[in-house]
């Protein structure tokens, strides 16, 4: 693995960690399996694709994909709420549908940004090369972004979500919506999701409406490879794992492309594969630690 | 225990990543890179084009050409490591195969000279300010379909078709650009076209059937997710016995009654031709412009034109470049 190849699998790693920590709020916090996340991260990446082309600034982009994100999120909330729709179906049925509606945002399956500016235009040309740039752009972001996750989980509504997804019943009982509570975790956790298409979006140089095949499978990797590594003893500890599972997601693939032992090598064909086994591995570690811990008991 | 089990995870990963580091440190004289979207018969008929050429023509691997072939299996975050990856490498060329695998290699570079093909429409992507004077690391060759010679080719074995039913993935950029040049083209010989939107090959049998009773023919343009379930249409056009044109050729083998098209392995020669121009140094990529398919591959199946009630005439099966049986 080369220094190039490292720095872009960082940045793709923290730009895909605001889409994990989405997929957190979602699927650890609030225990709602969430799918529309397929839908609303090429949503994000066409409305800051649509406002650049547009004329607008990047960052006006990003704000608008953020609220995008968010209306698309409570929609999957409000459905499987109200309309008391299986989650898994809601989720389903909004990413189905952005399908379309992303294709109307941007007049067309692909809209290029190549030689459109992007926010990471303001640091190009200071003391630093060129392609380490988005990678401090994305730092900052999913590091403000996790600072305001751990804020937002410690308010009193913050509270009221993760014992919506803990205990619904309890919440219930203490005179408390859950509704609220789902609708609006939903709908914040897709903003951050649409956020990092956004990004993504600005640094890989288009917009796809294919882009978003698998970020459900990226996200939930994730959010078990960093529960199994730093652990979730706290919501700090938590928003951490998550970013840098990420990070090592994107590592190994980075490592499985650049990966030769004399004439084997492995090749992006078998990429799927490793991304599964890589799954796996992390999936299966509590359990085989669990076995081995009962063992040395016994 | 388990920390011990963490530690070696982490300790595997390390180790992992220093092999590939040292691996991919080994010295080789000229590295080729390709990027390529997805596994497809088209593309990779075209990269096999470009390595054959590159072959035969004194950069191949016993000439000390190495070539790192890469595939992204359908994911653009994937593509997107894979341009990194490739610039880290340092490549001397990069052969970008399809539209967004290019796009994402021209994001991350501006010095190494990107070859696209099988692109469309560079210009709409983005890649290149105009066809003859690109500029810049990046040039190739399109994969057009001859979209007015097609519908001329429709005309002729069909002569009183008037309607021309389409089905096409409204998520696929290229198949959204041939619908809109064939209504474009259709509207200049006085055709009409009705198109049916899918978003999956499962919605392709419908879509066809959607179509029945409101067409004289179909023609299916190069949608990878419509070909992909050609078989579907073909059984629709042969129990309603509507003529059915391909604008890929090996969909005549499948069932089509008749395709003009690209023939993307030569599309691939044509593009070794141009590295290797770049990579023998007596031309500038910024001065080599974008290029056409020069010549276009006409097949036809017989069998399968009776089935859907036309017969092929004498003077049009002489001009075929292969002939199903």
């Amino acid at each position: 693995m080369s220094w190039y190849t490292l720095v872009g699998a960082l940045e793709q790693g923290f730009v895909f960690g605001l889409m994990s920590l989405g997929v957190y709020l979602t699927f650890r916090v609030l225990d709602f399996p969430d799918l529309s996340v397929d839908g609303t991260l090429p949503l994000g990446a066409a409305v800051c694709a649509a406002t650049i082309v547009a004329g607008g600034s990047p960052f006006t982009g990003m704000g608008l994909a953020f609220v995008a994100g968010v209306g698309a999120g409570a929609f999957t909330g409000l459905i499987s709420t109200k309309l008391r729709i299986m989650n898994l179906l809601a989720g389903i049925l909004t990413m189905i549908a952005l399908y379309s509606v992303n294709i109307r945002i941007m007049g067309a399956p692909n809209l290029s940004l190549l030689n459109r500016p992007t926010v990471f235009d303001g640091l190009q040309g200071l003391s630093m090369p060129s392609h380490v740039v988005p990678l401090v752009v994305a730092v900052m972001l999913v590091g403000l972004m996790k600072v305001m996750a751990d804020l937002f989980l410690h308010t009193r509504f913050g509270l009221a979500v993760r014992a919506a997804g803990d205990n619904p019943r309890m919440v219930t009982a203490q005179g408390m919506n859950t509704h609220h509570a789902i609708i609006i975790g939903v709908g914040l956790s897709n903003g951050l999701v649409a956020v990092a298409g956004a990004c993504l979006a600005q640094s890989q140089g288009s917009a796809d409406v294919g882009m978003g095949v698998g970020t459900i499978i990226a996200g939930l990797a994730s959010v078990i490879i960093g529960e199994t590594f730093i652990g979730d003893r706290s919501v700090f500890m938590a928003t951490l794992g998550v970013i840098v599972g990420s990070v090592i997601y994107r590592l190994v693939i980075a490592a499985a492309l650049s990966f030769r032992v004399g004439g084997l090598s492995l090749t992006a064909s078998d990429l799927n594969l490793i991304t599964a086994m890589l799954v796996l591995a992390a999936l299966a570690f509590p359990t085989v630690r669990q076995r081995l811990r009962s063992r040395a008991i016994h | 225990m388990t920390r011990r089990i963490k530690y070696h995870v982490l300790l595997a990963c390390v180790v992992f990543g220093f092999a590939s580091l040292t691996a991919s440190q080994a010295k080789e004289p000229v590295k080729i890179g390709i990027t390529q979207i997805v596994e497809h018969p088209a593309l990779d008929a075209t990269r096999k084009g470009f390595i054959d050429d590159l072959e035969e023509n004194g950069f191949g691997k016993t000439d000390g050409v190495h070539i790192e072939y890469k595939n992204a299996q359908n994911n653009r975050a994937v593509s997107g490591q894979i341009a990194r990856t490739l610039v880290g490498d340092k490549v001397s060329l990069v052969l970008a195969i399809s539209t967004p695998s290019a796009q994402d290699m021209a994001a991350v570079t501006k010095e190494i000279p990107i070859l696209f093909a099988a692109v469309t429409d560079p210009v709409a992507a983005r890649l290149v300010k105009s066809l003859d004077a690109p500029g810049g690391n990046i040039s190739g060759t399109m994969d057009r379909s001859p979209v007015s010679r097609q519908l001329e080719l429709l005309q002729e074995i069909v002569p009183g078709a008037k309607r021309i039913g389409t089905v096409f993935n409204s998520g696929e950029v290229n198949s959204v650009a041939s619908v809109a040049e064939i209504k474009a083209e259709a509207a200049k010989r006085g055709l009409t076209v009705v198109d049916a939107p899918v978003t999956a090959t499962t919605g392709v049998k419908m879509a066809a059937e959607s179509l029945v009773g409101k067409v004289d023919v179909i023609h299916i343009s190069t949608d990878n997710t419509v070909v992909a379930a050609l078989e579907s249409v073909v059984k629709v056009c042969q129990d309603k016995k509507i003529p059915l044109f391909a604008a890929d050729t090996d969909s005549v083998a499948r069932g089509a009654l008749a395709a003009l098209a690209v023939d993307y392995y030569k599309l691939g020669r044509q593009t070794g031709a141009m590295a290797r121009k770049v990579l023998g140094g007596s031309v500038k990529i910024a001065e080599l412009s974008v290029e056409f398919q020069k010549e276009m591959e006409l097949h036809l199946n017989p069998g399968q034109a009776a089935k859907m009630g036309v017969t092929l005439s004498e003077a049009v099966l002489k001009r075929g470049s292969k002939i199903i049986k």
